[in-house]
C-alpha cells in the first residue's frame, strides 16, 4: 500500500475507534477534526472510491443481458418491480416466488437467471473482484444499496421462514467449530476486544455496534483497493475462524445477516462506506 | 504528516486501552430444530473437501459449548475437563522447555488451517492475536488475559511450568468451554512448538520476562 493509502486506513480505523468510544470527551484535536473529514469524505462520490462502483452498478442494472435480452429493471426486490428506494434496508426477506427467504446477491442471482436468462456461472466466478476483474455482484450491490441510504434498517419477521431464519443465523453464530473451536461469538461477543489492534464489534447485544456496522456495509475497502459486500466479509470471517470455505451467497450466509440485521434494527444506512 | 500519523496511532492505542470489559447476559430466544441448522451448514460446503467438511462436524466438547453458549453446568464442566485431560501427551524426554526464539515465531504468527492457506503452510499459535506477552509489543490482543512477566511472576516454578504446558496443551482441561484453542490435542502445534512458545512464558532471557 502507498504512503497515502496507510494514512487512510489509519484514519478509517481511528475513525471507527472514535466512533466506538461513543460519548467519551471530544478534544478538538487535530486527529478529531481529521476523522470528521473522513467522514464527510464518505458521503463525497468525488471522493469516496466506492461511488465508482455504484456508478457500474447503475450502468449493470439498466444493461439487456441474457438470452432474454432484457435488464433487471423488472427485478422485484421486495418493494415491487424495479423499485430500489428502501429495498436493501429490508433484505434478507423472504421472497413467494422463489418460496426462500433471499439477501440482496441471491435475489439478483435469481433475477438473473429467471428474468434475464443469464448463465450465472461467470458472474459467480467473478463475485469478488480483484486486479483487472470487475465484479458484477459487488457493482450491483453497491449501486442498489445506496439507494437505500438514510433508511433505518429493518430485519423483517412477518414470515415464519424469516423468524426461522433469524433463529438459525444466531445458533449459527453461537456454533463452536473447526481446529481451533471458533464461533462467530469468540471474537464478537464482548464489547471493547480486539484482536492485535482491530476492534472487535460486539453483535452478541442489540444496538450501536452492531447498527454502525450493518449499517455500513458495503463499504470500500482501502486495504484490498475494492468495494467489498458483507458477502466478503462474512467469507473473510469464515477463513480467520478456520472454518471451510462457505459457497457464495449460500443460505448460511443470509441466516448470519438476518440475525446480524435484528441486533442492528434501527442502525442507518450511509454506504458505501470507507473502511482500513 | 508524521506527527498526525503519530495522534492517529496514539488514538487507537487509547481506544483500545479505555474500552474495557462489561459482561452482558445472553438473550432467551426461541429455540430452533437443530437437524435444520446442521442441513444449513452442509448447505454451505457442498463444494469443500471430505478433510475440510469434517472440520464443520463438532466433538462433543465443541457440541456441549455451543448448546450452552459456553455457560455449563459443574458436572458438564467436570466431564469436559476429564475427557480434555486424557488427550494431554507430556513431552517424552520429560523436557518442557525449548527454545524462547522459536517460541516467538510460535506466538507471532497467525497462518495455517485457514481455507486460504498454500498446502504444507507452517502454522503458529497466535497467541499475540489474544495476549499481551512481551511489553514491548504494542500489537496484541485482548480476548486473553495479558501473560507479560508470566514466568517471572511464577519464579519460573516447574510445577507451573507443567501446569502452563497443559494449559497450552489443551485449554480445556483446566477450563471447560475455555476460548483458547486446545493447540496440542487439535494438533495445530506439534510439542516441540508447545515447548518452544512455553520457553517464550518461562526462559528468563525471554522478552516477555524483562521489564
Ligand atoms: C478469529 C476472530 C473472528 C471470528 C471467529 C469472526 N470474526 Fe468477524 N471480524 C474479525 C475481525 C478481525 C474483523 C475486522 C475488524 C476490523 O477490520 O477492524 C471482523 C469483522 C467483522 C464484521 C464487520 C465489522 C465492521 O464493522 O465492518 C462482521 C459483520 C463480522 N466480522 C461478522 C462475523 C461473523 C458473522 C462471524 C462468524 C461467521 C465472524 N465475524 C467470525 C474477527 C473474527
Ligand atoms: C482465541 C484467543 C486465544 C488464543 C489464540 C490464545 N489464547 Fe491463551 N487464553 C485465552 C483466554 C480467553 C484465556 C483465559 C481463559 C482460560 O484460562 O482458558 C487464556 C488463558 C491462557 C493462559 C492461562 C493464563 C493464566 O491465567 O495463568 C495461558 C498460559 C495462555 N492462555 C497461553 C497461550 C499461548 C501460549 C497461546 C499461543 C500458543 C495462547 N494462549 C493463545 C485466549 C487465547
Amino acid at each position: 500500500m502507498n504512503r497515502m493509502g496507510r494514512l487512510i486506513a489509519l484514519v478509517v480505523a481511528a475513525a471507527t475507534c472514535a466512533g466506538l468510544m461513543g460519548a467519551m470527551a471530544q478534544t478538538q484535536d487535530e486527529s478529531e477534526r481529521e476523522i470528521e473529514r473522513y467522514r464527510a469524505m464518505i458521503n463525497d462520490p468525488m471522493a469516496n472510491p466506492g461511488y465508482l462502483a455504484v456508478d457500474r452498478g447503475e450502468v449493470l442494472w439498466a444493461q439487456a443481458r441474457g438470452t432474454k435480452a432484457v435488464s433487471l429493471e423488472a427485478c422485484d426486490l421486495g418493494e415491487g418491480p424495479g423499485k430500489l428506494e428502501g429495498a436493501y434496508a429490508k433484505l434478507p426477506r423472504y421472497f413467494a416466488d422463489a418460496d426462500r427467504v433471499m439477501d440482496l446477491e441471491q435475489r439478483l442471482l435469481w433475477c438473473m437467471e429467471k428474468i434475464q436468462g443469464l448463465d450465472t456461472a461467470d458472474v459467480i466466478r467473478r463475485r469478488f473482484s480483484g486486479p483487472g476483474r470487475a465484479s458484477d455482484m459487488e457493482d450491483l450491490v453497491a449501486f442498489i444499496a445506496n439507494k437505500s441510504n438514510g433508511t433505518p434498517i429493518q430485519p423483517q419477521n412477518a414470515h415464519p421462514r424469516e423468524r426461522e431464519m433469524t433463529a438459525m443465523g444466531e445458533a449459527l453464530f453461537y456454533r463452536r467449530a473447526g481446529v481451533l473451536d471458533f464461533s462467530c461469538a469468540t471474537c464478537h461477543a464482548e464489547p471493547g476486544k480486539r484482536i492485535r489492534l482491530q476492534g472487535l464489534p460486539d453483535f452478541s447485544t442489540p444496538g450501536k455496534q452492531a447498527q454502525e456496522t450493518m449499517g455500513s456495509w458495503p463499504t470500500y475497502r482501502v486495504s484490498q483497493s475494492a468495494l467489498r459486500t458483507m458477502q466478503h466479509r462474512l467469507w473473510d470471517c469464515f477463513r480467520q475462524q478456520r472454518w471451510p470455505e462457505p459457497a457464495y451467497a449460500s443460505d448460511g450466509l443470509t441466516a448470519l445477516q438476518m440475525f446480524l440485521n435484528v441486533q442492528a434494527a434501527g442502525g442507518e444506512i450511509t454506504v458505501p462506506s470507507i473502511k482500513r | 504528516m508524521v506527527s498526525f500519523s503519530s495522534k492517529l496511532i496514539r488514538t487507537l492505542l487509547v481506544c483500545g486501552i479505555a474500552l474495557t470489559v462489561t459482561s452482558v447476559d445472553a438473550q432467551d430466544r426461541p429455540p430452533v430444530d437443530p437437524a435444520k441448522v446442521d442441513a444449513l451448514i452442509d448447505g454451505m460446503f457442498t463444494r469443500v473437501s471430505p478433510e475440510w467438511r469434517a472440520r464443520a462436524v463438532l466433538d462433543d466438547t465443541q457440541r456441549t459449548c455451543t448448546d450452552r453458549r459456553n455457560q455449563v453446568s459443574g458436572a458438564e464442566a467436570e466431564a469436559i475437563q476429564a475427557r480434555e485431560r486424557a488427550s494431554v501427551v507430556l513431552p517424552p524426554d520429560g523436557n518442557f522447555l525449548g527454545d524462547w526464539r522459536k517460541g516467538f515465531q510460535v506466538a507471532n504468527n497467525g497462518r495455517g488451517f485457514q481455507f486460504s492457506d498454500p498446502a504444507g503452510t507452517v502454522a503458529g499459535g497466535n497467541c499475540y492475536a489474544c495476549h499481551q506477552m512481551s511489553p514491548k509489543e504494542v500489537s496484541f490482543g485482548t480476548l486473553g488475559p495479558s501473560l507479560a512477566g508470566y514466568g517471572r511472576e511464577r519464579n519460573y516454578d516447574p510445577e507451573l511450568i507443567r501446569d502452563a504446558y497443559i494449559k497450552i496443551f489443551n485449554a480445556q482441561a483446566a477450563v471447560a468451554c475455555s476460548n483458547m484453542p486446545r493447540f496440542g490435542s487439535s494438533k495445530v502445534l506439534t510439542i516441540e512448538q508447545i515447548k518452544d512458545v512455553l520457553a517464550y512464558l518461562f526462559d528468563r532471557q525471554s522478552p516477555v520476562n524483562q521489564p
